[in-house]
C-alpha cells in the first residue's frame, strides 16, 4: 500500500484582535501591541472610587497633560511582560558574572579604606534615593492611563527595585556579609547633612499629586543628574582614588540608564511635540524640579567629589537633553 | 532576472526584522506560512536587510549577526557586514 503524505495550509481565521485591527488594519500583530494597546478598561464601571469620588478608577484626568490618545505613548524597546522579563534575565546575567568574579578574585581587600569610606557615605546610601524611584514609578503605574505608559512605569519601578538590591549588595560585598555597611550608610542617609536635602527632596516628590509631574522629576531630572554624578563622575573619583575595581559591580546601572532613556526620551518627546499646551507644562515642571534638585545635590557633591564644576558638568547634560526632547528651545 | 528569498521562523525578533525589511525593500513580497515567513523579491537590488531599520523597529542595538538566529533558508549570493545583509544574483 502506498502511503500519500500531503500537507493542509491552515489560514487563520483572523490575524488578532478587533481592538487591533482597528488600530494598525488586518494583519499579523506583533506581541506588544496585542498586550498592550486598549488593555485597560474604560466602560462599564458600576461605582466612581469611594476614596476618589471626583474620578473614575482609570481617568485621564488624574494628570494636567492631555494626549488625544494615551496610547502614543508606546515603549520603543516593546516590553510587555515576557520580552521584558528575558532582557533583563540576560542583562542580570552579566551582572552576576560581574559579581561573582569580583568576589572570587577578593577584589574588595584590595580597595583603599578611603575608597570604602567614600562607598559607604555616599554610593551605599543611594539605595534609599531608588527606593523613592521605586515609589514614585508605582505611584504613576497606578495612576496613569493607558496601557502603554502605565505597564512602562511599571517595569521602571521594579529596575529601581533591582538597582538598589545591586547597591545593597556592593554594601554586603565590603562588610563580608554581615549588614553592617548597611547600617552605616543607613546613618548617613539619617544623619550627614551632605545626604539631608536630598533626603528631603525624595520626600518631597513622594507628596506630589500629578502622577506625570512625578514621573517628570523623579525619572527625567533627578536621574540625570544623579545618574551621572554618581555612575559616571563618581566612578572617575574612585578610578582615581585606587579604586577603579568598583566599575565591575556599577556597571549594571550605567547599561540600564542608557536602556531606559530610550524610552523616556522617546515618550516625553511624543508628549511634548502633541500641543503647545503639554510643553509649556513640562517646562514649569522641569524648571521647578531643576532648580530644587540642584539645590538638594549641592552640598552633597561639594563633600563627595572634588571638581566644583561637578554640577555644573551634570546641568549641562540635562540641559542638552531637555533640549532633544523639545522640552525647551 | 531569478528572485531572491529568503524565510524566517515566525517568532518575536522575526516580525520586526519583516517590518523593517518591507520598509526597505518596497518591491518584496512577503508569504506568510505556518511558523514561517518568506519574503521574496524579483527586483533588479535583490533584497537588504539593514541595522538601523532593524533597530528602530526593534527598540534596541541589533547586530546583523542575529539575524541568523531566526534564518530558516536563503536564496541568493550573500553580501553581509556590519550594517547591513543583502542578497542578490550575481551574474
Amino acid at each position: 500500500m502506498a502511503l500519500e503524505i500531503k500537507t493542509a495550509t491552515l489560514q487563520p481565521i483572523r490575524n488578532t484582535f478587533a481592538n487591533i485591527e482597528r488600530r494598525f488594519g488586518d494583519k499579523p500583530a506583533s506581541r506588544y501591541q496585542e498586550a498592550t494597546y486598549d488593555l485597560q478598561a474604560e466602560t462599564n464601571y458600576h461605582y466612581r472610587p469611594l476614596w476618589q469620588p471626583q474620578h473614575e478608577l482609570n481617568d485621564k484626568s488624574r494628570t494636567q497633560i492631555v494626549m488625544a490618545d494615551w496610547y502614543d505613548l508606546k515603549d520603543p524597546r516593546q516590553f510587555y511582560y515576557g520580552t521584558y522579563v528575558q532582557q533583563r534575565a540576560r542583562h542580570q546575567e552579566a551582572a552576576e558574572t560581574n559579581y561573582s568574579f569580583f568576589e572570587k578574585r577578593g577584589l574588595a581587600e584590595h580597595l583603599p579604606e578611603a575608597v570604602r569610606a567614600h562607598l559607604i557615605s555616599y554610593l551605599i546610601p543611594l539605595r534609599h534615593v531608588e527606593h523613592t524611584a521605586n515609589l514614585n514609578n508605582m505611584y504613576g503605574c497606578s495612576f496613569s492611563y493607558g496601557a502603554a505608559i502605565s505597564q512602562a512605569l511599571l517595569y521602571n519601578g521594579i529596575d529601581r527595585l533591582g538597582n538598589a538590591q545591586y547597591l545593597s549588595k556592593i554594601g554586603l560585598i565590603l562588610d563580608g556579609n554581615t549588614g553592617d555597611s548597611l547600617a552605616a550608610a543607613k546613618q548617613e542617609w539619617m544623619q550627614n547633612p551632605a545626604w539631608q536635602a536630598m533626603r528631603a527632596l525624595c520626600e518631597q516628590m513622594t507628596t506630589v499629586e500629578d502622577w506625570f509631574e512625578v514621573f517628570v522629576a523623579q525619572d527625567l531630572v533627578v536621574d540625570t543628574l544623579v545618574f551621572n554624578l554618581f555612575y559616571e563622575q563618581l566612578d572617575q573619583k574612585l578610578a582615581s582614588m585606587g579604586g577603579r575595581d568598583v566599575a565591575l559591580l556599577t556597571e549594571f546601572m550605567q547599561v540600564w540608564t542608557k536602556d531606559s532613556s530610550r524610552w523616556l526620551d522617546s515618550v516625553l518627546k511624543t508628549v511634548a511635540s502633541e500641543s503647545e499646551d503639554n510643553r509649556v507644562l513640562l517646562a514649569g515642571w522641569v524648571k521647578h524640579w531643576r532648580e530644587k534638585t540642584l539645590h538638594a545635590l549641592h552640598p552633597l557633591v561639594t563633600a563627595m567629589l572634588d571638581d566644583s564644576e561637578a554640577l555644573s558638568i551634570a546641568d549641562r547634560l540635562l540641559e542638552e537633553r531637555l533640549k532633544k526632547i523639545g522640552i525647551i528651545q | 532576472m531569478s528572485k531572491v528569498y529568503l524565510a524566517l521562523q515566525d517568532n518575536d525578533d522575526s516580525r520586526y526584522i519583516v517590518d523593517a525589511i518591507v520598509d526597505d525593500n518596497p518591491e518584496a513580497s512577503v508569504i506568510r506560512q505556518p511558523a514561517m515567513i518568506r519574503i521574496e523579491s524579483e527586483s533588479e537590488n535583490g533584497l537588504v536587510v539593514r541595522r538601523t531599520t532593524v533597530e528602530e523597529k526593534i527598540g534596541r542595538d541589533w547586530d546583523v549577526q542575529e539575524l541568523h538566529l531566526s534564518l530558516i533558508t536563503i536564496g541568493g549570493n550573500v553580501d553581509e557586514d556590519e550594517d547591513q545583509f543583502s542578497l542578490s544574483w550575481n551574474v
